[in-house]
């Protein structure tokens, strides 16, 4: 689980995580009790359908605002360790 | 033993949208990095994404001319996977509900016709470019983005495993492409990237039933690469098995410079998208009304632009087929028609002289020099004996390269046609004349000297002796000395 969110805890973390992750799955549990087979899955908390915006371009962020956050940068570019 | 391939084909194709999918940043190629960006598509926080209209018409279009059932009701996934090309460690896509399901196209290959079902067709964002700093993937100490690309609309097209041949992959992705291209949802251009392609490939002995296990080959990035990497890949496959080993099941990439597939990552560890629901972007609904409104707006799509081909025209299958796979090429040609040329001439002008020029100069259809009414006319010169066939391909060249009409570059340098039978009378006694050795070879029954004398009155007449009538005048006299 660890490895799939690439997040790093320490022995006392992990066993908080522990105790954390335990509680949410007795929850699922209670959650598998009820017959679920009659209702229809929500695939959406809001009722709402077919929001959507017209073709149109906007002005973007200018290369200096776009890395304002950046750790790293490099000629207009974001910088990250060499991965693979 | 004898084994067949079984390959089904992963196609991504760019779509011609002004603005990203869920944002109204350009989606124009070639600027400067990091300047088509804004907080929706760099992921930061607290934004809301919102459904380019346009790339769901493309979607629906696009679904409609491969003969897919469009859904009714669909939405947007997450698939999380981290990579830095990938702001938000997550890929908007859509998972168990996509636009576009259970199409099929048909391919004809070496005269055998096959239906390719697709499986489904859904609409996602494209990532960002890593730059790598180094030479190669591998030695750099670090890598730059661009995330220009990231949210570019794409269409994730997923054939079945229907395909049964390296051959039958180009021309399924050929037959993709021009549907494309017919619908004006993609440039499809491979080089570019707006149109890529993923094999999954196993290969069985030939008879079994049951699949072996498949290959993932990513990195193809050209249409003669999808031939040889699927060649190699089944090849390689094969041997393997032959030999009494085992396919690992894998993701290869296509190395072009060495025409090899090669082990990207066996581990498939973590490898696992939990994908969920995307809360931010509401689902959406498509009315019948709303299909059948695109439906009209489909243009003619290559298969039936063939059957006319040849039902009009008179075409064999083959120029018809070539004719139709690009769509710019079939404008081109019944422009030409229309104009006036004779369709069977046009067809093999197009597919000699003029395909040849276009490669040479690496051009593409639209960007031809030659204009479609010119050809025409270039045509109907030969057809009315103004200028021989073998003039033309010098007037042809001409037009290319000054952009002239065929009558201008023909009065320039004086290239019609002799058809005048006294003045070629006169020139075939002069050349007979002097060519007594011809003469004897003729009558020893050597049916060539004909050919040489031919060429001697086309060397006078810089090629504009009328080949026909000089062939007439030339086989009379010849027996009457
Ligand atoms: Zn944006």
């Amino acid at each position: 689980m660890a490895l799939l969110s690439r997040l790093a805890f320490g022995p006392e973390e992990l066993e908080e995580m522990k105790a954390s992750m335990n509680s949410i799955l007795t929850y699922m549990d209670e959650l598998n009790q009820y017959d679920t087979e009659k209702v229809e899955p929500m695939v959406h908390a809001v009722e709402q359908y077919n929001v959507m915006r017209d073709d149109v371009p906007h002005t973007s962020f200018t290369n200096e605002e776009a890395l304002l956050n950046a750790p790293e940068k490099e000629n207009g570019y974001f910088k990250v360790p060499k991965i693979i | 033993m004898k084994y067949e391939a079984v390959i089904g084909l992963e196609v991504h194709t760019e779509l011609r949208t002004a603005t990203k999918i869920f944002c109204s940043c350009k989606t124009s190629f070639g600027a400067e990095p990091n300047t088509n960006v804004c907080p929706v598509c760099l992921g930061l926080p607290g934004v809301l994404p919102v459904l380019n209209k346009k790339v769901l018409e493309f979607a629906v279009r696009t679904g409609l001319a491969l003969n897919c059932e469009i859904s009714r009701f669909s939405k947007f996934d997450r698939k999380n996977y981290y990579y830095p090309d990938l702001p938000k460690n997550f890929q908007t896509s859509q998972y168990d509900l996509p636009i576009c399901e259970h199409g099929h196209l048909d391919i004809e290959v070496d005269g055998k016709k096959s239906t390719i079902r697709i499986t489904r067709a859904h609409m996602e964002e494209d990532a960002g470019k890593l730059v790598h700093h180094g030479t190669s993937i591998t030695d750099s100490d670090y890598s730059l983005v661009d995330y220009n690309r990231t949210g570019t609309p794409l269409l994730e097209i997923v054939s079945e495993p229907d395909i049964r041949s390296a051959k039958e992959a180009v021309a399924y992705m050929e037959k993709l492409r021009a549907i494309l291209q017919y619908c004006g949802v993609s440039d499809c251009k491979m080089e570019e990237g707006s149109l890529r392609c993923d094999a999954n490939i196993s290969v069985r002995p030939v008879g079994q039933k049951e699949l072996g296990t498949k290959t993932e080959i990513k990195n193809i990035n050209s249409f003669r690469g999808v031939e040889r990497a699927i060649e190699y890949e089944a090849m390689r496959q094969a041997q393997l098995l032959e030999d009494g080993g085992t396919v690992v099941q894998e993701t290869r990439t296509w190395d072009e410079k060495e025409g090899v597939t090669k082990s990207m990552r066996k581990k498939e560890e973590a490898n696992d998208y939990r994908y969920f629901p995307e809360p931010d972007l509401v689902p959406f609904t498509v009315s019948d009304e709303y299909i059948e409104e695109i439906r009209r707006t489909l243009p003619e799509l290559p298969d039936a632009r063939k059957a006319r081909y040849m039902a009009e025209y008179g075409l064999d299958a083959y120029n018809a087929d070539y004719l139709t796979n690009d769509k710019d090429r079939a404008d081109y040609f019944e422009a030409m028609v229309a104009a006036g040329a004779d369709p069977k001439d046009a067809a093999n002008w197009l597919m000699g002289d003029f395909a040849k020029l276009l490669s040479r100069d690496g051009l593409e259809m639209k960007d031809a020099p030659v204009k479609a009414a010119d050809m025409a006319d270039l045509l109907k010169l030969i057809t009315k004996g103004t200028i021989s066939g073998k003039i033309a391909k010098q007037v042809f060249s001409e037009m290319w390269t000054s952009g002239k009409t065929p009558e201008t570059i023909v009065k320039e340098k004086g290239l019609v046609q002799i058809s005048d039978t006294g003045a070629l009378e006169e020139l075939a006694d002069r050349i007979i004349a002097a060519n007594p050795q011809s003469v004897a070879d003729f009558k020893a029954g050597k049916k060539k000297a004909v050919g040489f004398l031919m060429g001697q009155i086309m060397k006078e007449t810089k090629g504009k002796a009328n080949p026909q009538i000089v062939n007439g005048i030339l086989t009379k006299k010849l027996s009457e000395q």
